[in-house]
């Protein structure tokens, strides 16, 4: 991008050294109005909430890794409940695949891309010096918290059959309703409430902030793919989420106040809460990973010291990808009954979002084509992105196919897809973020070994887990049960060893940032070089507390 | 904070505000739960949690309204408010969407399973609907007219007769009570219970959430007429105003929708109240 970066750098540079003092420690980060402090705060948030939702995985794999029923009577003493009969042990189970699926969903993803990356850095990118509602940005990052707070105060307290929510991460009605009638579901409901309309502002805090606020000449099509697909994934939220905002609320009533939404003796639907739930759902899953394709976008074209291959289509193919979106999440209800002629649908408008991811996928392979390639680790990560992806899209186009998922729905091959989609996807483009940016944040650089390091060993960790449950599903080992028979014990001893591998790899990573805090070198302003064109680059590392008190100007010549 | 800013945004000092009203969201929510199962101090933890948002609430938008005077809302920044507006209410459509949906799920499908439904709508259970030329309708014309009393009052703003805005907004307002008066007699009235069945629930959830909804409407416009009294709005700047006026269009809007779709269509051929 063709800027006069160098001519305002040295302004801000001189006029910041004068007053770019920070708020003292409670008004910075209890009381922040600050872009950059408010990133950090979800970030921090995210790791945190991401270990308690890791640890969840592992106390799930522990038990799998074996048939029979192991650890679960434990687990369940450890959260409160005396002496657990056979039942509450087995509820135990699906407390945790609950509390696994929000976790990792609403308190560490979304938090961590949107929230930590997507604050930092669109303002950073489109010149601006803030985003455009200061204080709105802090409630969206404590309401979040509080969210969580509520989600974790479920896990103490009764649930219905034991201690703790186990209604699933999508809560499906009845079992969200009168199956689990204790407290700790509402309060697990609830949580979802404050977490959604924290992201419902966010999301219009986006929005405002692109569209209002660019550098002057920065037109929409001159825009860092990061700040086009933040700008999808806005508006992904604030249509979806009040669906699911309405659905949970429906729940709350037919569990408290007598309403029938969902109860078949009131005339009321089931299948109607799964039709809402994934119309908020599916675009959840696309909320979930299209900044990871904004990150990969700027990853691919710096360490390619090329400009992205068809960045207009690179971005209308995300608008296409949120836009049809919005109409395939019957997808996720193939085995509830429908026509014949509805699957049909939904499985032709499924297929077709195939078609923009394929162009991302082959515009970042010919982005690479022909360039001057330098695999530092964010690349790594980026192309470990692009491979892991595409395994789980093409798993996704097989799971498209109305009269294939009636066999694989609810089996492992589902939950292997949607792991090589987030779990590898997502979180490895939250890894590369991580590893792009975390010097411009932090002003250290990272060890590049570790950072290879943690690559590879997270590489091989997560293929462990998540590959052999292909092979789990397609034998029919149903998702969502703590027990299996003898069959399947050599794919799940394997998925469990590969948990242990992707645990380590984090090791490294924490290792690899106390590293940089304590031996790594000090950052400097572009420390990837020539490739890295966008604005964050031509600020200090980290930026002074306000950037671009003179806006930068984006001079006219062509596009990226 | 901000040394020599050369640019026309809004950069705001630190504030507790937002986690004030995070902490008091928890505590409404928790509140609730404990109210919900009848478990020890619900009701004051809600209590507290209620109030802790009400002054969280009045505070912050004390505040913009502070920094409006102050001149913070310079022509850039008031785009951002209409932007920010604009998009709340384009997420509030969607909350209503969800309503909408289960009331057309559960009409266009009447269960079959059901007894208390069977098979039809409105359902067996349902012994009378409300007359939907009634009270409904002279809801609906009230609604309507008020939708023209606001944009008097907006006219008026503009040509600076600030007489025309105060007028505007107490006819505004008080046709907003008066619906709400009209609403809450018809609940009372109704011959059908809240929840019990798909009627029951889809239509006090949906007519509920949008009563709700003109109430929020309602204290937004007194606001403003408080303001107007006070010698806020100019002709050139007065986002507050219009923010009102479009959030009250929204409602008129959705109660459009539920008056043709839930009381009209939804109760079509059903014996009358």
């Amino acid at each position: 991008m063709a800027t006069t970066a160098e001519h305002f750098q040295a302004h801000d540079d001189a006029a910041h050294h004068d007053h770019d003092h920070k708020p003292a420690f409670f008004a910075r980060w209890f009381m922040s109005t600050n872009h950059k402090d408010i990133g950090t705060l979800y970030l921090i948030f995210a790791i945190f909430a991401g270990i308690i939702g890791g640890a969840f995985s592992g106390m799930m794999r522990l038990e799998l890794a074996a048939p029979g029923i192991q650890y679960l009577d434990t687990f369940a003493r450890w959260f409160g409940e005396a002496n657990p009969s056979f039942d509450q042990s087995l509820h135990m189970w699906n407390v945790l695949i609950t509390a696994h699926g929000l976790i990792m969903v609403f308190f560490m993803v979304m938090p961590a891309i949107i929230g930590g990356f997507g604050n930092w850095f669109v303002p950073l990118m489109i010149g601006a010096p803030d985003m455009a509602f200061p204080r709105m940005n802090n409630i969206s990052f404590w309401l979040t918290v509080a969210g969580f707070c509520s989600l974790m105060l479920s896990a103490f307290v009764p649930g219905g059959t034991g201690i703790g929510a186990g209604i699933g991460w999508t809560a499906y009605a009845p079992l969200s309703t009168y199956g689990a009638t204790g407290p700790s579901v509402d309060f697990a409901i609830f949580s979802l409430h404050l977490a959604g309309a924290a992201s419902i502002m966010g999301a219009i805090n986006f929005i405002t902030t692109i569209f209002n606020m660019r550098a002057p000449g920065m037109t929409l099509h001159k825009m860092p793919l990061f700040v086009w697909s933040v700008l999808v994934t806005a508006f992904l939220l604030l249509l979806a989420l009040p669906v699911l905002a309405a659905a949970i609320t429906m729940l709350i009533t037919d569990r408290n106040f007598g309403t029938t939404f969902f109860d078949p003796a009131g005339g009321g639907d089931p299948v109607l809460y799964q039709h809402l739930f994934w119309f908020f759902g599916h675009p959840e899953v696309y909320i979930m990973i299209l900044p990871g394709f904004g990150i990969i976008s700027q990853i691919v074209s710096t360490f390619s010291k090329k400009p992205v291959f068809g960045y207009l289509g690179m971005a209308y193919a995300m608008v296409a990808i949120g836009v049809v979106g919005f109409v395939v999440w019957a997808h996720h209800m193939y085995t509830t009954g429908m026509s014949v002629n509805t699957k049909l649908y939904f499985t032709l408008a499924t297929m077709v979002i195939a078609v923009p991811t394929g162009i991302k996928i082959f515009s970042w392979i010919a982005t690479m084509w022909g360039g001057s390639i330098e695999f530092k680790s964010p690349l790594v990560w980026a192309m470990g992105f692009i491979f892991l992806f595409t395994v789980g899209g093409v798993t996704g186009v097989v799971l498209a196919n109305g009269g294939v998922d009636d066999v694989l729905h609810d089996t492992y091959y589902v939950v292997a897809h949607f792991h090589y989609v987030l779990s590898l996807g997502a979180v490895t483009a939250l890894f590369a973020g991580f590893y792009y940016w975390f010097p411009k944040m932090s002003g250290r650089m990272h060890s590049e070994f570790l950072s290879h390091l943690h690559f590879w060993v997270f590489f091989v960790g997560v293929n462990t887990i998540f590959f052999p449950q292909h092979f789990l599903g397609l034998q029919g080992m149903p998702r969502r049960y703590p027990d299996y028979t003898e069959a399947y014990a050599y794919w799940n001893e394997i998925s469990s060893i590969g948990y242990v591998i992707m645990a380590s790899s984090l090791v490294i990573w924490f290792v690899n940032i106390i590293y940089a805090y304590t031996m790594g070198k000090k950052a400097e302003d572009n420390y990837w070089g020539e490739g890295a064109t966008t604005l964050e680059w031509t600020l200090s590392s980290p930026p002074p507390f306000h950037q671009f008190e003179t806006l930068p100007v984006i001079e006219d010549k062509g596009h990226h | 904070m901000a040394g020599t800013k050369n640019h026309d945004y809004h950069i705001l000092e630190p504030d507790i505000l937002p986690f004030l009203g995070s902490v008091s969201a928890l505590l409404a929510t928790s509140g609730g739960v404990l109210t919900m199962h009848d478990m020890a101090a619900g009701k004051y933890v809600l209590l507290v949690g209620f109030f802790g948002i009400l002054f969280t609430m009045f505070q912050w938008w004390t505040k913009v309204v502070r920094e409006a005077h102050e001149g913070h809302h310079t022509p850039v920044v008031q785009l951002h408010l209409r932007y920010g507006m604009i998009t709340f209410i384009a997420s509030e459509v969607m909350f209503f969407v969800g309503w909408f949906w289960a009331f057309f799920d559960f009409s266009l499908f009447p269960s079959e399973i059901a007894e208390v439904v069977g098979g039809q709508w409105p359902p067996k259970a349902i012994e009378a609907v409300l007359d939907p030329f009634d009270l409904p309708l002279l809801n609906t014309l009230i609604l309507l007219c008020s939708g023209t009393t606001v944009t008097w009052a907006h006219h008026s703003l503009i040509h600076g007769d600030r007489d025309g805005l105060k007028k505007g907004l107490w006819a505004t307002i008080a046709l907003g009570v008066l619906f709400t008066c009209i609403q809450a007699y018809e609940y009372a009235a109704a011959p059908f219970a809240f929840g019990q069945n798909t009627y029951g629930s889809a239509f006090y959830m949906a007519t509920g959430f949008h009563g709700f909804h003109v109430l929020v409407g309602t204290i937004f416009l007194i606001v403003c007429l408080k303001r107007a009294y006070n010698g806020d709005f100019t002709p050139k700047q007065h986002f507050g105003f219009e923010a009102a006026a479009w959030y009250w269009h929204f409602v008129d809007v959705v109660w459009l929708f539920l008056f043709v779709a839930v009381y009209v269509w939804g109760g079509w051929g059903a014996p009358i109240h």
